[in-house]
């Protein structure tokens, strides 16, 4: 990958290591993830999928090793430096993760709210404003998290998670729990909003379908270490686990399903 | 005329930069174009900004944005085409749905009262099913349980005990001796504590530290579908989940309650020996000869009684529980509150039954 060396790096990762106790789960792991790229991050149950994107957002202690984002350490910075960092990214996690007593308006505000002192009206334009680029009517807005089904409860958490314009989004399992035709306008939101929004994505996945539709690059998480490439590159890599991954049933019906889009 | 502006918009500034354009008051000449082409950084806050002031402007004519990229451009889309379906507001509450409210509060706990009613009539029925059938009863289960709620619970209740022993003997020595009776503190202690104190506050203790973990723990079974699971499989919750909480808690309470009455009393005897000067010996003579052995069977006898209300109610609110994990916390709660209140309902019970039966 010629052009990669030139391109910009917003997260760079060095000689992770993660230990629970005795157990390693990354062992002297390297990722760079590049300016305005969707990265997929795949791997077995249990292969660390999640500690590292806990990790890169500063959620984990790492064991050692460093992690950079939009040039930062965030393994060693203080708090000041992480609380501006947290302005330029946003987390979406599994359920949404939304704050049950509030509202889906407000609950999309609390960012923004954290920082500024705007009049109400101007906080319900940015609610509304975001709604609609989550697909979302206006009229969920009112509503709670326990009044709105899964597939909402992800939408408004991608929303929430979008309230400060940030250039990097993280996304863990955008699709799980989604039926399939959610998840498929699910995948086509993540790659409108990334085209227009010119985001930088990080997305943990167990889909395959979402891997191939919108991923540029591919991080496969296997034996500690963590194999990166695009999915013809991966497709060639001479390592069991992926051979199964994408040869499988499984991934032979999802490359199918993009052969014939 | 056009307005130029520049710089970035974004959350940190666009709010103040449309203040500032507000500001202006006499243009000299109604302005027509808003142009961005120097707006270095335009996000949501920007955009909604530039349509403000664009709304604002237009009330004098029409206004056009120009000099705006594609990505600006399809933000600034973004927002006009919301600006026109306004989130709706939940309206106010009236003094009528607050009357009503007030209302719904009143049902509501007549119908848990009910519930909870229902509740007894099953796990009595339960526990005749299983009089008739001893071998369903889950040894092994009510056994943990009992560890959990009576060996476990023994530090916390001792302390507790002997705390509440030292105190009572402190504060109402100090009155008797007053009257130079330092010695009826015995009679005090024993009858006192061995009639209601004793017991009453193991059942406190109990139903904050067992009876809120019973509501917990099955409440996450409920979450996790593992009540679902066992319905499927053919177990019944209330055999697998409930019986062996109450069973266990019935036959803990009742040495748990003994043991913090001998507790409460030494606590007692200890401190009266510094402040009083009453001695062990004097203590254990006046003991014996004005507390009747009566005494100690009305305390303990209550105790099966709050344990089986405190395990019910524990239990109850536990499979109560839906939905999501706030729902756990809500039922933990009213778990203990009620538990609590029910355990002094029914002292208050007895001590009637008690008097009116002249002991």
């Amino acid at each position: 990958m010629a052009d990669s060396v030139e391109r910009e790096t917003v997260i760079r990762i060095t000689g992770l290591t993660t230990r629970f106790g005795a157990q390693t789960i990354h062992e002297n792991l390297d990722l760079d993830v590049y300016k305005g790229e969707v990265l997929g991050v795949v791997g077995g149950s249990g292969t660390g999928k999640s500690v590292l994107l806990r990790e890169i957002v500063g959620l984990q202690p790492v064991s050692s090793g460093r992690i950079d984002v939009l040039g930062t350490e965030v393994t060693s910075c203080g708090a000041d430096a992480q609380q501006v960092l947290r302005q330029y990214w946003g987390v979406m996690f599994q359920e949404g993760a939304l704050f049950s007593s509030l509202t889906v308006a407000q609950n999309i505000q609390v960012p923004i709210r954290e920082l500024t002192d705007f009049p109400q009206v101007v906080m319900d334009d940015i609610a509304r404003v975001k709604l609609s680029m989550v697909g979302l009517p206006p009229e969920a807005g009112a509503k709670f998290p326990s009044q709105i089904s899964g597939g909402m409860k992800k939408r408004a958490g991608l929303a929430r998670a979008l309230a400060l314009d940030p250039g990097l989004l993280f996304l863990d399992e955008p699709t799980a729990g989604l039926d399939p035709i959610s998840a498929n306008q699910f995948d086509e939101l993540i790659k409108g909003l990334q085209s227009s929004l010119k985001l930088t994505v990080f997305m943990v996945t167990h889909d395959l379908d979402s891997l191939i539709a919108i991923c540029d690059r591919i991080a496969v998480l296997v034996d500690r270490h963590i194999v990166v490439g695009t999915l013809d590159e991966l497709m060639k890599v001479d390592n069991p686990w992926i051979q199964e991954y994408f040869r499988g049933p499984r991934g032979r019906a999802a490359l199918a399903g993009k052969e014939r889009n | 005329m056009t307005i130029k502006i520049s710089g970035p918009w974004n959350v940190a500034t666009a709010m103040a930069s449309e203040d500032e354009i507000r500001g202006i008051r006499d243009l000299s000449a109604p302005a027509t174009v808003i142009d961005l082409s120097a707006v270095t950084m335009l996000d949501t806050v920007g955009a909604i900004a530039v349509c403000r002031i664009q709304g604002w402007l237009a009330e004098s004519g029409a206004v056009e944005v120009t000099g705006a990229n594609d990505q600006q451009i399809a933000l600034i889309d973004q927002v006009l085409k919301v600006d026109a379906e306004p989130i709706p507001q939940r309206p106010r509450p009236t003094l009528i749905d607050r009357v009503a409210d007030l209302g719904k509060w009143a049902v509501g706990h007549f119908e848990e009262g009910r519930r909870l009613v229902g509740f007894f009539g099953e796990v009595c029925v339960v526990f005749t099913r299983l009089i008739r059938h001893p071998s369903r009863i889950r040894f092994t289960s009510t056994i943990s349980n009992m560890q959990s709620v009576g060996l476990n619970a023994m530090p916390i209740v001792g302390l507790l005990a002997f705390l509440v022993g030292i105190v009572l003997t402190f504060i109402s020595g100090d009155q008797l001796q007053r009257f130079g009776a330092g010695i009826l503190i015995v009679n005090l202690l024993g009858i006192g504590v061995l009639r209601e104190l004793g017991i009453l506050i193991t059942a406190i203790i109990v139903a904050g530290r067992s009876g809120s973990a019973f509501t917990a723990e099955i409440g996450t079974m409920k979450i996790n579908q593992e009540v679902d699971a066992m319905l499927t499989i053919g177990l019944d919750p209330m055999e697998v989940l409930v019986v062996p909480r109450i069973l266990g808690l019935m036959i803990m309470l009742i040495p748990l309650g003994f043991f913090a009455d001998m507790i409460m009393i030494s606590g007692g005897a200890i401190m009266s020996s510094i402040t009083l000067g009453v001695t062990f010996s004097q203590f254990i003579h006046q003991f014996k000869s004005v507390v009747p052995i009566q005494e100690l069977w009305i305390g303990v006898i209550k105790t099966p009684f709050f344990a089986f209300v405190i395990a019910m109610v524990g239990c109850y609110h536990g499979l109560q529980v839906s939905g999501s994990a706030e729902s756990v916390g809500q039922h933990t709660t009213q778990s203990v509150v009620q538990s609590i209140f029910l355990v002094i309902t029914l002292d208050a019970i007895f001590a009637i039954v008690f008097s009116l039966m002249g002991i």
